[in-house]
């Protein structure tokens, strides 16, 4: 039982990651960015297209939480993000799961009780 | 529902929930207090919890088992920190290994439990804190990570497939 506000952020998340993986050459840069570490010129040298257009799959990228952008010098390094947010998240999540199952067996064991008397 | 706040802190790697509850601090106490009720709600109805042990005074220690539907045991353990009747209790709760003795291995969590009653109603909130990152990412490792990046997998493959 997810609050409706947590619903409609997941389902947000949901559409952008989709939205992001929909594209052949997004996943093409995001499985290059999961091998290591990217420059975005050199990831444009990688595609026939222009290095504004490959800035702007790695913006729809970034937006899915897929990959994120550092600064290095002059360089924008692209890095995928499976890293310590994103798991952190995820444990985090675990946690709260776990205890609201508990908080709602707790809660109907209480109620058991105005029953009784 | 009586979760009233959830507060996630990623740096300090802790979650905190509060509940509200139609009872007095003293009966929400023993949900925690006698091992016959807490054995009623630790564990989810597929994995019920049995106590074997349960001590909840300052370095005493509670041990338990869930069954799995299968009927595998997985063990756990508490190590009592606090516990100030019928207002706080902080403990750390760790994985056992097949004989139900702590698994140094494995991570651990420390909850930190506060009841305080106000009108007409109890509130709790648990803080659950990982050891460290090292502890949460193990747990992360064993769990809900996996599912992820399968269902990831499994997403790319499939638009691969359609795409190309």
């Amino acid at each position: 039982m997810v609050a409706d506000k947590e619903e409609s952020r997941d389902e947000k998340a949901a559409d952008l990651l989709f939205g992001a993986l929909a594209d052949p050459t997004r996943r093409d840069i995001f499985r290059r960015a999961q091998a290591g570490r990217l420059s975005v010129s050199a990831l444009a040298r990688e595609y026939p297209i222009s290095l504004a257009a490959v800035q702007k799959h790695v913006a729809v990228l970034e937006r899915a939480e897929l990959v994120s952008k550092h600064r290095v010098g002059r360089e924008s390094i692209v890095r995928a993000e499976t890293d310590a947010l994103k798991r952190a998240h995820a444990a985090l999540d675990r946690l709260e799961s776990e205890w609201r199952g508990r908080i709602e067996r707790i809660d109907r064991i209480l109620d058991e009780d105005k029953g009784d008397s | 529902m009586p979760v009233t706040d959830v507060n996630k802190d990623l740096d300090a790697l802790t979650m905190e929930i509060t509940a509200e509850f139609g009872a007095g601090a003293e009966r929400v106490w023993e949900m925690w207090s006698d091992p016959r009720q807490l054995e009623r709600w630790w564990g989810p109805p597929s994995y019920p919890a049995t106590f074997v042990d349960h001590d909840l005074s300052p370095g005493g220690r509670a041990a338990y088992f869930m069954t799995s539907p299968e009927g595998q045991k997985y063990h756990g353990w508490w190590r009592i920190e606090e516990a100030e009747p019928p207002r706080r209790l902080r403990f750390e709760d760790g994985f056992g290994d097949e004989e139900g003795k702590p698994n140094e291995e494995m991570p651990t969590t420390i909850a930190t439990v506060t009841i305080a009653e106000g009108d007409g109603a109890t509130t709790m909130s648990i803080e659950s804190r990982f050891g460290s990152r090292e502890e949460m990412e193990q747990v992360v490792e064993m769990g809900v990570e996996q599912g992820m990046v399968e269902a990831l997998g499994q997403i790319d493959a499939l638009l691969a497939g359609e795409g190309t």
